[in-house]
């Protein structure tokens, strides 16, 4: 085990896997020379050579197409788009022909690529560095979505990934780059898809969030402890395929539910959780289900703090669901 | 010799046919020259064979949809036979017929286009996009240009593992309209990989002429933004094609790098089974592209080279109809994909909500499932 930060647990990832298979190929824009903007591929080129560690063309539709093209013939790449907010260029790629390879040749020809891109806002980017549209992804058949908020998962579902046999978005909770550390197994550490992590347990009310909203959700949640309220906290860390066991043993315990996620609410991801708690935990809910998200407007830039979820929106959320029956 | 005038669409320029006779097919065909021909004869009239029959087929409404071929089967036949079997192929809409030279059963084909339990791709896509991994055909998807991109991928990695194949792109004039053409163009000149472009450029894109798809004096010309050679040939001319493909596959073999062919052709029918091409092509324009029919073309050629005389062509003709007439027989009438194929594939083990979907069409369909 040792101490580091999610960026650093990234670069672990990608090194070990790197090392373990010569199939392992990294592409995107400066990650090579440059060692990727946020540095999550720091040191690689210069240990793998530029054939693995390729700087590509400014070109989002071409780096997942090459990937997509390496993928077919055996190859496991590893794409990185640099914001999440660049990569619609290359979504016709993802949803057209990345996410409907396997399906539309009868098995024949499965497509396993892992895009790796920083998401969400925090970080002074405005409209075209901070968006959360990981329910573009999340509805697209054919994907999988996953979202670590420490460095341990962040190396460990990186590499599950990696080995994965379907294509996989994975995305990077960029403010929490650096803010967050944690102690991370060495070696081949892999974190399953498709199980929450239950952060800290509670029997008042049931929290549901990922990524970089995790340390938020915590903090509000350690504030309502002197009120008395006890929240659970469920990181879902794995979008698609959802726990959806998790979500409903903690709902089930505690008999109400939060969300909350940086994105938009209108057919955002909470969306998904509220219609499955109506589906099948309705006889345990005592209170509504709420939504706490980023508001349903393009990303701000000047009043970014006031946009996505904060401490106080989100202990004062919980605060009126518990209180609410 | 008697050729047609030159096929020069647009403001390109002409491209020169080669002046070949008997004598001179030895050194463009090689040794099995003769034998070649008859190869390039049968792969030909087998498209046209389809395409008229499947044509007939969707009129009568028993196959929902299908993308004739009829004039760019010298295109097709002269590249799959010019190409070696380890390199893979990535298609728009009009190759399948590479598929089937490059050896890929008939009947399974058929299976595909009637959507059956026999499709190798369990009835999921619309007729004529098969996938025939056994040929390293790679599964299409209708969206224009995408497929350009992969051949630029599956070229790295062909080099990557020092394998000594290329990858083969097939697009149409329309594509290199899309955005992916400049991403897959730009990519292999950058990474300089073993890609060979084939643009087969039949001069429509549904109703769009290429005047409306480029400024440029040819697609040909595009290449040398990207830093490779692009050249035009002569897409009605099976030999012309089969001797330039060769020849840059065999260049690529030796030396890898990036390479654009347009071959000039005229497609004889309409886009698709749902298209009315009187709509948009001028008067006049389909007695031209008749005059540049290329297995018109090769026939012309097996009389002047006296291969293959016009009873043996009859022969080889019956014997394709009723190869697809059995195929077709034998398709219609297998049963659509079986119910347990919908839920099947998205992922490599479907997850919820989908296994909830799967098990609750099965409850209410009796529980047939596996």
């Amino acid at each position: 085990m040792t101490e580091m930060t999610i960026i650093q647990a990234i670069n672990r990832a990608l090194e070990f896997a790197m090392k373990d298979d010569p199939d392992v190929i990294c592409l995107g824009e400066d990650i090579g020379v440059n060692g990727g903007v946020f540095r999550a591929t720091e040191g690689l080129q210069k240990q793998f050579g530029e054939e693995r560690v390729m700087d590509t063309p400014l070109n989002e539709s071409g780096i997942i197409g090459t990937a997509v093209g390496m993928a077919l013939y055996g190859l496991k790449p590893v794409a990185e788009i640099q914001f999440l907010d660049f990569i619609y260029p290359g979504f016709d790629q993802i949803v057209s022909e990345l996410a409907k390879f396997r399906y539309r040749s009868g098995g024949q020809y499965p497509c396993h690529v892992v895009i790796r891109t920083p998401y969400g806002g925090g970080i002074k980017g405005g409209l075209y560095h901070s968006q959360s549209t990981e329910q573009l992804f999340t509805s697209t058949p054919g994907l999988k979505v996953v979202v670590p908020s420490t460095p341990a998962d962040a190396k460990g579902l990186l590499l599950t990934a990696i080995h994965d046999e379907d294509p996989v978005l994975f995305l990077e909770p960029k403010r929490i780059y650096r803010t967050v550390t944690g102690e991370v197994p060495e070696g081949d550490h892999r974190v399953p898809f498709g199980k929450a992590r239950v952060v800290r347990e509670g029997t008042d009310v049931s929290v549901f969030a990922y990524g970089a909203m995790i340390p938020t959700v915590q903090q509000a949640c350690q504030v309502l402890e002197t009120t008395g309220i006890r929240a659970e906290v469920v990181d879902l860390r794995s979008l698609m395929p959802l726990d959806t066991e998790a979500v409903l043993r903690s709902v089930e315990k505690t008999g109400r539910a939060v969300i909350v996620h940086e994105a938009p609410k209108f057919c955002g991801y909470g969306a998904e959780i509220a219609a499955l708690l109506a589906e099948k935990a309705i006889y345990s809910l005592k209170a509504p289900v709420l939504r706490i998200t980023g508001y349903d407007t393009p990303f701000p830039y000047s009043l970014e703090n006031l946009y996505l979820p904060n401490v106080d929106r989100i202990a004062r959320g919980i605060q009126r669901t518990v209180q609410a029956g | 010799m008697t050729s047609p005038t030159t096929a020069s669409p647009g403001k390109g320029p002409a491209i020169v046919p080669l002046p070949y006779d008997a004598t001179t097919l030895l050194p463009l065909l090689g040794d099995g020259w003769r034998e070649r021909l008859v190869q390039m004869f049968r792969g030909m009239l087998l498209g046209r064979t389809l395409d008229t029959r499947m044509l007939n087929l969707q009129r009568q409404g028993r196959v929902g949809f299908y993308g004739p071929a009829s004039g760019q089967e010298a295109a097709n036949v002269g590249a799959a036979l010019a190409l070696e079997p380890q390199d893979w192929v990535f298609p728009g809409l009009r190759e399948q017929l590479i598929a089937l030279v490059r050896g890929y059963d008939l009947p399974r084909y058929v299976h595909h286009l009637f959507g059956n339990d026999m499709d190798p791709a369990k009835g999921r896509q619309m007729p004529c996009h098969p996938s025939a991994r056994e040929v390293q055909y790679v599964s299409m998807s209708s969206v224009i240009g995408t497929q350009i991109v992969h051949a630029v991928g599956c070229a790295f990695a062909q080099r990557y593992r020092k394998d000594r194949a290329i990858s083969v792109a097939f697009f149409g004039d329309g594509a290199t309209s899309a955005n992916d053409f400049h991403s897959g163009m730009n990519f292999a000149g950058v990474f300089d990989l073993p890609v060979l472009f084939v643009c087969t450029n039949n001069q429509w894109a549904i109703s769009v002429p290429t005047a409306r798809q480029t400024a440029a004096p040819s697609f040909a010309a595009k290449a040398s933004a990207y830093g490779f050679p692009g050249e035009r040939v002569d897409g009605t001319d099976v030999v012309a094609v089969y001797h330039h493909v060769r020849r840059v596959r065999g260049a690529m073999a030796e030396d890898p790098h990036p390479h654009l062919l347009e071959l000039v052709l005229y497609r004889l029918t309409p886009h698709s089974s749902s298209d009315d091409p009187s709509r948009y092509q001028p008067k006049g324009w389909r007695e031209e592209a008749m005059a540049r029919d290329p297995l018109a073309r090769l026939e012309e050629l097996l009389d002047r080279t006296g291969v293959l005389p016009a009873s043996e062509r009859e022969a080889i003709r019956r014997e394709l109809d009723a190869e697809i007439r059995s195929a077709i027989q034998e398709a219609e009438v297998i049963p659509p994909p079986r119910n347990e194929t919908l839920f099947q594939d998205t992922l490599k083990e479907p997850s919820w909500p989908l296994t909830e979907e799967r098990d609750s069409f099965d409850r209410e369909q009796g529980g047939h499932f596996p």
